[in-house]
């Protein structure tokens, strides 16, 4: 185990020789593309069609092999398979769009056949194949849960070139693809070719989804597209920081489990890729600052905790003065004279100035409601944030015109 | 205005243009499945001034809008843009539709939505710059948006997200506008914000067809008006076509209590 974590640790700050980190480099190169590329296709709720892509590569991997052996080119020609599984990849796509726009099927149901019916068919072939008298063909199987140690260096390097190309490829196009993404009818009024930048994009996923066969496989490698954007979309609003966050969380994640699985060499590389960015992602989801669950919950409890205060507090202050009886429950009870403001069953001098300015703040927003709801920005805290702080000074004198009339002419002057 | 420096600039063909009606549109006729939805429609804008399409609902109107914009595929007819048909003169149209079907949760902020409209002036793989985002600001500025410019689209209220459609069509600079119920369900300062854009798309001679479905309000804002239901019934300057027996006609009788204004 000693031996392991050193050696991962030896991987990640590629001091296990060049090969090692040549292969590092080259997943980690693979990994920040797919989270740049990423973030467009799952913008443009391309994701699940990425994930028949990449199914459909398989058969188109085999073929391409079997197609060397009739040409007698000797053991696996690795641009000769990958090119096999992008013309597969691709047809894939593009039936997935011809069954759902010549029939009634909709796209769910278009992705699952073309997903398992490319994958079956690549199943079969692999079988045959392996069948057969020929050299190489056991290689073909790590196409499916990827491989790094199989890959060699002058590969590894290849990917990390190709997987530059389709980084530099997006940010050239970024503008475009944002437009798309965001209203492609107005594109298209704009007069720009929608068909061809959505064509451009779904070609970059396909070119990834290729490249990182060997890294991730086939059946993972659509995690890699969706997982890191998806966790980059919780840490904030604005698209250059999201798409720079993906490419780094996809990066780390290529870089930390290809370093992994190189220390524990029986593990699957795409596997543990996968689990790496799959626990960013948690971490996003759970810690990230406003968009995160645990913000989220803390953001909603402590609404409806200042919302019954403020209503405890609303509701002495109305029976203190009609000498009505008090309603509020035990727990606002305690907590109002925790706060210190409520003592002896009576409010505080502290507390009653605390209720006045709730009871205010309360017949403040019923007024905003009665007048122009579209006054306060939408994210307000209906009811609790003080009025004041939200509006200009001419807008709250009108609100309070508006407090004032039922009460009769003497408070008109 | 820079504005208005940089519209002198880019749209040198404006005198040319000027000559041709901006829409003419001639035998249009579209069908959802097999129901006609606007049959034989001919129509000419008029040389000035802003239009208000206006019917019973189901009419048409939106279908009209959209056929001419070949957002919906029409079964006939012909539509022109300054002589010339749609693929030719995309960036001189401009639309606001009534609601964009946009995500508002896209990581995008309300000045980068404008900005999206100067994209026809910006060739492929080229950044935004700076002038394009200055005249982006300037279009917020005329619909009283440019203090939320670095919001992100989702945090608006509806009017306010109406805002920064009309201002991203505005940012266009096209010849020519389609609006569609631009004063439905808006609050009153986007009311204000859309009687200001199209008192001054007026001014600067540009073609404006907005549809509109309140009766009374017609001659208020509009000084053309196109009556359509299925066919159209009647166009014209609204004082001399939105006439009693005319509206008896387009509403076939469903709203004979409405008063119009003198």
């Amino acid at each position: 185990m000693d031996g392991a974590l050193s050696v991962a640790l030896e991987v990640l700050t590629f001091r296990a020789g060049y090969n090692a980190s040549v292969v590092t480099l080259g997943a980690t190169c693979l990994g920040v593309a797919a989270g740049v590329v990423g973030t467009f296709t799952f913008l443009r709720r391309r994701a699940l069609i990425s994930d028949a892509m990449s199914h459909a590569t398989l058969p188109g991997v085999v073929l391409a092999f079997l197609l060397g052996i009739a040409f007698g080119l000797e053991q696996r020609n690795l641009p000769l398979l990958l090119a096999g599984a992008a013309v597969t990849g691709g047809l894939g796509v593009f039936l997935v769009q011809l069954i759902t726009r010549s029939s009634r099927i909709t796209e769910d149901a278009a992705i699952g056949i073309v997903l398992s019916v490319f994958y079956g068919l690549g199943v079969v072939l692999l079988t045959y194949v392996q069948s057969l008298s020929v050299g190489g063909q056991a290689g073909l199987e790590s196409f499916i849960l990827g491989q790094t140690a199989a890959m060699r260096r002058d590969e590894a390097i290849a990917l990390a070139i190709l997987a530059l190309a389709a980084i530099v490829s997006t940010v050239l196009l970024f503008k475009e693809f944002r437009l798309v993404c965001f209203d492609a009818e107005f594109a298209r009024g704009l007069g720009w070719p929608v068909f061809r930048i959505d064509l451009l994009m779904a070609g970059l996923s396909v070119f990834v989804t290729v490249i990182g066969l060997q890294t991730v496989g086939l059946i993972l490698i659509v995690a890699l597209l969706i997982l890191p954007p998806v966790a980059a979309r919780f840490w904030s609003d604005d698209l250059r920081t999201i798409v720079i966050l993906s490419g780094c969380i996809g990066g780390a994640s290529a870089w930390i489990g290809a370093a992994l699985s190189a220390a524990f060499a029986d593990l699957p590389t795409g596997g543990i890729i996968v689990l790496v960015a799959g626990v960013l992602f948690v971490v996003s989801l759970l810690l990230a600052p406003r968009r995160g669950a645990v913000a989220n919950g803390w953001r909603r409890m402590s609404l409806a905790f200042r919302l019954r205060r403020d209503r405890a507090l609303a509701e002495l202050l109305a029976a203190e003065r009609e000498a009505g009886p008090i309603t509020i429950g035990q727990q606002a009870r305690l907590w109002l004279i925790l706060s210190g403001y409520l003592r002896n069953g009576r409010l505080t001098p502290l507390g009653r100035q605390r209720a006045m300015a709730a009871d205010r703040n309360f017949r403040l927003w019923e007024e905003v409601l009665r007048s122009d709801r579209a006054m306060v920005p939408p994210e307000a805290a209906f009811g609790i944030d003080p009025v004041e702080r939200l509006l200009s000074t001419e807008q709250l004198r009108s609100l309070e015109r508006g407090l004032l009339r039922p009460a009769g002419p003497e408070h008109a002057s | 205005m820079a504005n208005s420096q940089s519209l002198a600039t880019e749209e040198i063909q404006v005198p040319a243009l000027a000559a041709l009606p901006a829409l003419s549109v001639r035998d249009l006729t579209v069908a959802y499945d097999r129901q006609p939805v606007l049959w034989s429609v001919d129509y000419v804008s008029p040389s000035s001034g802003l239009t208000a399409i206006v019917g019973p609902n189901g009419a048409g109107k939106s279908t009209f809008i959209k056929a001419c914009l070949d957002l919906v595929p029409r079964l006939s007819g012909e539509v022109r843009f300054f002589g010339e048909p749609l693929r030719k003169r995309r960036r001189q149209v401009g639309y606001v539709p009534q609601r964009s079907s946009v995500d508002w949760q896209f990581p995008v902020t309300v000045l980068e939505v404008v900005a999206m409209g100067r994209y026809g002036f910006i060739g492929w793989c080229l950044p935004v710059s700076r002038r394009h985002r200055n005249a982006a600001m300037e279009c917020l500025e005329k619909v009283g948006m440019a203090d939320l410019a670095g919001r992100q689209i989702g945090q608006l209220s509806g009017g306010q997200q109406q805002r920064v459609f009309l201002a991203r069509a505005l940012a266009q600079e096209a010849q020519i506008y389609f609006m569609d119920e631009p004063f439905a369900g808006v609050d009153a300062a986007t009311e204000r914000a859309v009687i200001d854009v199209l008192k001054s798309l007026d001014d600067e001679g540009k073609t404006v067809i907005c549809v509109h479905h309140d009766l009374q309000t017609v001659a208020d804002y509009f000084s053309s008006v196109l009556m359509l239901n299925l066919t159209k019934i009647a166009d014209g300057p609204v004082a001399t076509t939105l006439t009693q027996e005319n509206i008896a006609r387009t509403y076939r009788g469903r709203v004979h209590d409405l008063n119009l204004r003198a």
